[in-house]
C-alpha cells in the first residue's frame, strides 16, 4: 500500500505534525496557529469545549479545508493542497460525529465500499462480473468478514444499515474505516449518545485496533473518563487555540484546562 | 409455501453474492426469458409491434437514466437528447459502412451516446441536485438543435428524417420495411436482456457500491478514495450508452423512421417518469415503469370500451382517451403515495412478506 520510497515508520516517529496551522472563514478564525504531532500507534484526543475547532481540525488533516496558514507533514513529507480521496489513498481514515453511513446500502456492502481503494479489476471484468472481478470480490470479502467478527456485528450483515440503532451504525462506521487499512484513524466523537454498555464495547474496539494492527488514532471525545483511559497523549483546545498537551495526568491538572471547562470566576 | 428461503445454505461467497440468491427467483427470472421468447411465436403482429418492442426499448432507456439518476443520484433532463445521439450516430455509421452488420453498429453508437453524455456531465463535479438538471437541460436544447441545423447527420436527405434502410441478419431482414415484427422483436428483446444482465453485474460490483456510495453520501465517500468526478462522469458515460442504444432501436427497429422532434425534452420527462414510478435505484423498477406509464394507457384504451358497454354505455373514442389519461395520472399519484420508493420497492415487499407467509413476520 505504501509508496516503495517512503521509510518506515516505527512506533513512536511521528507519523503527522501540525504546524502552526490557522483556519479562518471570511472574518472567523476557527483555527489560530495550533502545533501538535501523532506519533506512530499512540492513541492521540483532541478535546475541548464546544467550538473549540476540534472537528476543523480533523477537517484540516483530511484535506476537506485547506490551512490558511501553517502546514501538515504526513509521513514526513509535507502536504501539499489535498482531496480528500488523496488523503485516503495516502493512508487516512476518518468516522464522522453523526453517522456517514451509505444508508441504502447494507452493513456489508458499506464496508465493502471502505475497500474500493483497494480494488483494481478493470471495467471489463466489472461487466461481466467473472475472471479477475469475482476473484478480487471474494477475496475483498474475506477481508471484510474478518472486520465483520471483529466487531461481532454478523448478525447485520446483510441489514440496511438505515435500519440499524444509532449504537450499531456507529460500529459498521468504524468497521467502514477500518475495511481502508488505515495508518491514521481518525475517530470524531465515536461514543457521542451511546449508553455506558456500548461505551464499553467501542472503547474495546479502538484499544484492539490500536494493540493488533498499530494503527495510529486520533479522536475527539468529550467523555473524559474515556479520554483519560484511553488516550496516551491529549491536545486541548480552545476557541481554536491550543491550551494545553501532554499525558492524560499532566492535562488533567492543567489550569488552564480546568478553566476552559469550568469557567473562570471574574 | 413454495417461495422458501430454508434450506438453500451458501458454502462460499460466490454462492452468497449471486445477484439471485434465492433458488425460486432464479427459476422465476429463466420463465420470464423463456415466456418473452415464446411470445415472439405466440403474440400477434399488434402486440409485438405497439406493445411489447415499445415497452423493451423504454425499459432499456429507463435502465440507462436509472443508472445515472436512480444509483449515483445525478438528475439529468437529458435523455431524449442522449437517446437522440445514438440514434444518429447508428444512422451515420450503418450508411457510411453498410458491409458491417447492423447489430455491431447499434452497439457502437452507444459509445458516441456515452462520449457526448460525459462530456455534458462534467459540471456534475460542481453543481448538484435541481441545479445539475437544468445544467443537462442544456444538452438537451443543444444536441436537439444539432439534430435540426446539421444536415451532414441525415446524409443531406431533403425530409430531414431518419429512415431505416434494409438491413439483414443470417438473411433475414431485420430492419427496414421488410423486417416483420417478430424478427424485430426477437432482436430487441436480445438486445436488452443483454445490456441489462451487464447492468445488472456492474451494479452489483465495486462501480455499483461506488456509484451508490457518491448518492448516499458524497462527502463519506470522498473520504474513503472515491474520486468523485471520475465516478460520476462514468455514470454519465454508461447511463448515456444505454440511452444512446435505446435510441437507435427506438427509431430503427420500432419506429422505422423518425424526425428530431423523437428526441424532444417530453421524451426525457417520459424516461424520467418511469424511472421515479418504477423506482429509483432498481433495475427491475425500470421494466415496471415503462410498463406503467407505456403499456397501461394502452390496455386500458382496449379494456375500458369492454367495461362500459355491458352497462348501455356508449362512449366516443376522444372520451376513452380521456378517460385514459385521468385513470393513468390518478393511478401514478396513488402509487406515488403508497410508495414513494416506486413500483420495485412495492415488489421488493410483496416478495418479503411472501417469504414468510401465512405468517406476519
Amino acid at each position: 500500500m505504501r509508496a516503495p520510497d517512503n521509510p518506515v515508520f516505527a512506533k513512536g516517529d511521528v507519523l503527522l505534525a501540525v504546524e502552526n496551522v490557522s483556519l479562518g472563514f471570511g472574518g472567523v478564525k476557527a483555527l489560530t496557529d495550533v502545533s501538535f504531532d501523532i506519533r506512530k500507534s499512540e492513541i492521540r484526543a483532541i478535546i475541548g469545549p464546544n467550538g473549540a475547532g476540534k472537528t476543523s481540525m480533523l477537517n484540516c488533516i483530511n484535506g476537506f479545508y485547506y490551512p490558511t496558514e501553517g502546514r501538515i507533514t504526513f509521513k514526513g513529507v509535507k502536504r501539499p493542497k489535498m482531496r480528500p480521496h488523496e488523503a485516503a489513498r495516502g493512508g487516512i481514515a476518518r468516522t464522522f460525529q453523526n453517522v456517514a453511513l451509505f444508508k441504502s446500502m447494507s452493513t456489508l456492502d458499506n464496508i465493502m465500499a471502505g475497500r474500493s481503494i483497494k480494488m483494481r479489476s478493470n471495467f471489463f471484468w466489472q461487466l461481466f462480473r467473472h475472471g479477475p472481478a469475482m476473484t478480487e470480490e471474494v477475496a475483498h470479502r474475506r477481508f471484510v468478514e474478518e472486520i465483520i467478527d471483529f466487531l461481532e456485528i454478523q448478525h447485520i450483515r446483510k441489514t440496511p444499515v438505515g435500519k440499524l440503532p444509532y449504537g450499531l451504525q456507529k460500529r459498521v462506521e468504524l468497521g467502514r474505516a477500518l475495511a481502508m487499512e488505515p495508518e491514521l484513524l481518525l475517530l470524531d466523537e465515536p461514543m457521542a449518545g451511546m449508553n455506558l454498555e456500548e461505551k464499553e464495547d467501542m472503547s474495546r474496539f479502538i484499544l484492539e485496533v490500536n494493540q493488533q494492527y498499530g494503527t495510529t488514532i486520533a479522536l475527539i471525545e468529550h467523555d473524559m473518563g474515556v479520554v483519560m483511559d484511553l488516550s496516551d497523549r491529549v491536545v486541548v483546545l480552545e476557541y481554536g487555540r491550543k491550551i494545553a498537551d501532554g499525558t492524560p495526568q499532566e492535562v488533567k491538572g492543567d489550569q488552564r484546562v480546568i478553566d476552559a471547562y469550568l469557567g473562570v470566576a471574574h | 409455501m413454495l417461495y422458501r428461503e430454508a434450506g438453500q445454505f451458501k458454502t462460499n461467497y460466490v454462492a452468497d453474492s449471486a445477484i439471485f440468491p434465492l433458488r425460486q427467483d432464479r427459476i422465476g427470472i429463466g420463465l420470464i426469458i423463456i415466456a418473452a421468447y415464446a411470445l415472439a411465436f405466440l403474440g400477434n403482429s399488434f402486440l409485438l409491434q405497439a406493445v411489447m418492442i415499445p415497452f423493451l426499448v423504454f425499459s432499456l432507456a429507463s435502465i440507462g437514466l436509472n443508472i445515472l439518476t436512480g444509483y449515483t443520484g445525478l438528475l439529468s433532463l437529458g435523455t431524449g437528447a442522449f437517446m437522440g445521439v445514438g440514434a444518429y450516430a447508428c444512422y451515420k455509421l450503418m450508411t457510411a459502412f453498410p458491409g458491417v452488420n447492423v447489430i455491431v453498429w447499434i452497439f457502437v453508437s452507444g459509445f458516441f451516446s456515452a462520449a457526448i453524455g460525459a462530456l455534458f456531465g462534467l459540471p456534475s463535479l460542481r453543481i448538484k441536485g435541481f441545479y445539475l438538471a437544468v445544467a443537462t437541460l442544456a444538452a438537451q436544447f443543444f444536441l436537439q438543435w444539432c439534430f435540426i441545423r446539421i444536415p451532414w447527420l441525415v446524409n443531406y436527405n431533403v425530409s430531414g428524417a431518419l429512415d431505416a434502410p434494409l438491413r439483414t441478419l443470417f438473411g433475414t431482414p431485420i430492419m427496414g420495411p421488410n423486417a416483420t415484427p417478430q424478427t424485430r422483436y426477437l432482436v430487441v428483446l436480445t438486445i436488452v436482456i443483454l445490456l441489462t444482465w451487464l447492468a445488472s453485474n456492474l451494479v452489483h460490483g465495486r462501480i455499483g457500491r461506488m456509484w451508490i456510495a457518491i448518492r448516499d453520501m458524497d462527502l463519506a465517500a470522498e473520504l474513503m478514495g472515491i474520486r468523485p468526478l471520475q465516478t460520476k462522469l462514468l455514470a454519465f458515460a454508461v447511463s448515456s450508452y444505454y440511452c444512446g442504444v435505446a435510441g437507435a432501436l427506438l427509431v430503427f427497429l420500432w419506429y422505422g423512421g423518425a424526425e428530431y422532434d423523437v428526441f424532444n425534452i417530453n421524451q426525457s420527462f417520459f424516461i424520467l417518469f418511469m424511472v421515479i414510478i418504477g423506482g429509483l435505484g432498481s433495475l427491475i423498477g425500470s421494466f415496471f415503469g415503462a410498463a406503467l406509464i407505456f403499456i397501461l394507457p394502452i390496455v386500458l384504451g382496449i379494456v375500458l370500451p369492454a367495461m362500459l358497454s355491458p352497462f348501455g354505455i356508449s362512449v366516443g373514442a376522444d372520451v376513452i382517451e380521456h378517460l385514459r389519461f385521468m385513470i393513468v395520472g390518478a393511478l401514478i399519484i396513488f402509487f406515488l403515495i403508497v410508495e414513494p420508493h416506486g413500483l420495485a420497492r412495492l415488489w421488493q415487499i410483496g416478495k418479503q412478506k411472501l417469504l414468510v407467509w401465512p405468517f406476519p413476520y
